[in-house]
């Protein structure tokens, strides 16, 4: 039993190893990117084999799926707009080959010597975590750790993902003719058939991570899926009216869980430390509203330019645009 | 040869790949996909850090820090795209 996991655990350990190397080395940069796809997927199942569902979900969702969009999506952006005159990549002196060489092994060395001297399977901070668990409001010790006793850190992760939409729109702001990749109408109905479903998955997962793995970034992505389905397949095109209900949504998450962390204060209680009494629901809550700011905005990321009216050319010429 | 040993060393490798990936690749795209196969390696080895053998609970902490890292790495991933669709719009308006 034990010895057919040692060659599962080997077999997929070359197989990530392998997909790693076959997406940095194949010419065909949409072969690279599939191929990456796999190799975000083989290495959420190898996160399962080390016990940790919660990442792998959400690797699987959003580090693999959402990645994984928005790299098809730029590759589109990439070979639909032309370039006439593309210039040859220059060659690589040889003393600068070298050198990457040397930095590059050097540095790996360094890790794996780091590695080999570290105690493993030590008690880490899990025996705290153990101790605490009767008072953080949840069952499940991932969801604990990262709504209650480090939630300071879930908060500036949700800021972070709040400064990349506002920087993506910045950065992205005049851009015309913007080609928007679509799907043919056989999707619609594709997509008028999978989205229910979607969407209670999403819900799901969102509900089920007090008890069990899952929770508001795994269901956030999936619903995010929901998002990008919409758009692919024309059921949802953004208008410069929408503008509006999208930065509400963009800022819930982040507002609201700012907003309880200092409402619980006062009463000798410091930010984040919840009546044990309330903990559950305002962690339930806390998740349910980052939950749709996550989606909203990992949707949005993968829309790219803010959907606002050009004053110069005409916009909307993208619209018909299949690839 | 337990889980961890195999994994932890997947994780090194892949982390090197990404690492050399992101120095060597002259495509723009090929180099954010570096990068972000550089963050699964990191990944591998805090969860191989986290792991206990079989009948003990993994360090949840550990975990909520790779979680993290997924979506912190998702978010930067977004707007090096956007940086690169900019950039290539720009270079095509100079070559027209």
């Amino acid at each position: 039993m034990i010895d057919t996991m040692v060659i599962f655990d080997l077999l997929l350990a070359v197989a990530v190893v392998a997909l790693a190397v076959a997406s940095m080395t194949t010419r065909d940069m949409f072969a690279a990117i599939v191929l990456f796809v796999v190799f975000g997927l083989l290495s959420a199942l190898a996160w399962v084999r080390l016990s940790a569902p919660d990442v792998a979900l959400a690797e699987a969702a959003i580090g693999t799926g959402v990645t994984g969009a928005l790299l098809l999506r730029t590759l589109h952006h990439v070979q639909t707009v032309e370039r006439k005159a593309a210039p040859e990549p220059l060659p690589v002196p040889m003393g600068v080959q070298i050198a990457n060489a040397a930095f590059c092994g050097l540095l790996t060395l360094g890790l794996a010597a780091a590695f080999a001297g570290a105690p493993r399977g030590g008690p880490g901070f899990d025996l705290l975590v153990a101790d605490a668990m009767s008072i953080s409001g949840v069952d499940h010790p991932v969801t604990a750790v990262l709504l209650n006793f480090r939630a300071y850190d879930t908060l500036m992760e949700v800021v972070v993902l709040l400064a990349a939409v506002i920087a993506v729109w910045q950065i992205e702001r005049g851009l015309s003719d913007a080609p928007a990749p679509a799907l043919g109408e056989v999707w619609q109905g594709f997509a008028r058939l999978t989205l229910p479903a979607i969407v209670v998955v999403g819900t799901y997962l969102l509900w089920v991570g007090s008890s069990a793995p899952g929770g508001a970034f795994q269901g956030g992505a999936v619903l995010a899926a929901v998002g990008l389905l919409l758009l692919l397949s024309r059921l949802y095109v953004p208008r410069p009216s929408h503008r509006g209900a999208a930065r509400v949504a963009f800022v819930l998450g982040t507002g609201a869980f700012a907003a309880v962390a200092l409402l619980v204060t006062g009463g000798g209680r410091m930010p984040f430390e919840y009546p044990l009494e309330h903990a559950k629901t305002l962690i339930l809550l806390i998740e349910g509203l980052v939950t749709i700011s996550i989606a909203v905005t990992l949707a949005a990321l993968f829309h790219g330019r803010e959907p606002v009216a050009l004053p110069e050319r005409a916009a909307g010429t993208g619209g018909r645009d299949d690839a | 040869m337990t889980p961890d040993l195999i994994y932890g060393v997947t994780g090194i490798a892949v982390f090197a790949i990404g690492l050399v990936g992101a120095i060597v690749a002259q495509n723009r795209l090929r180099r954010v996909l570096a990068l972000k196969l550089c963050s699964v390696g990191a990944g591998f080895v805090l969860i191989v850090a986290a792991w206990r053998s079989p009948p003990d609970a993994p360090d949840p902490v550990p975990h909520a820090l790779v979680i993290t890292g997924i979506v912190v790495m998702v978010s930067a991933t977004a707007v090096a795209l956007a940086l690169i669709r900019r950039l290539h719009s720009l270079e095509a308006e100079d070559d027209a």
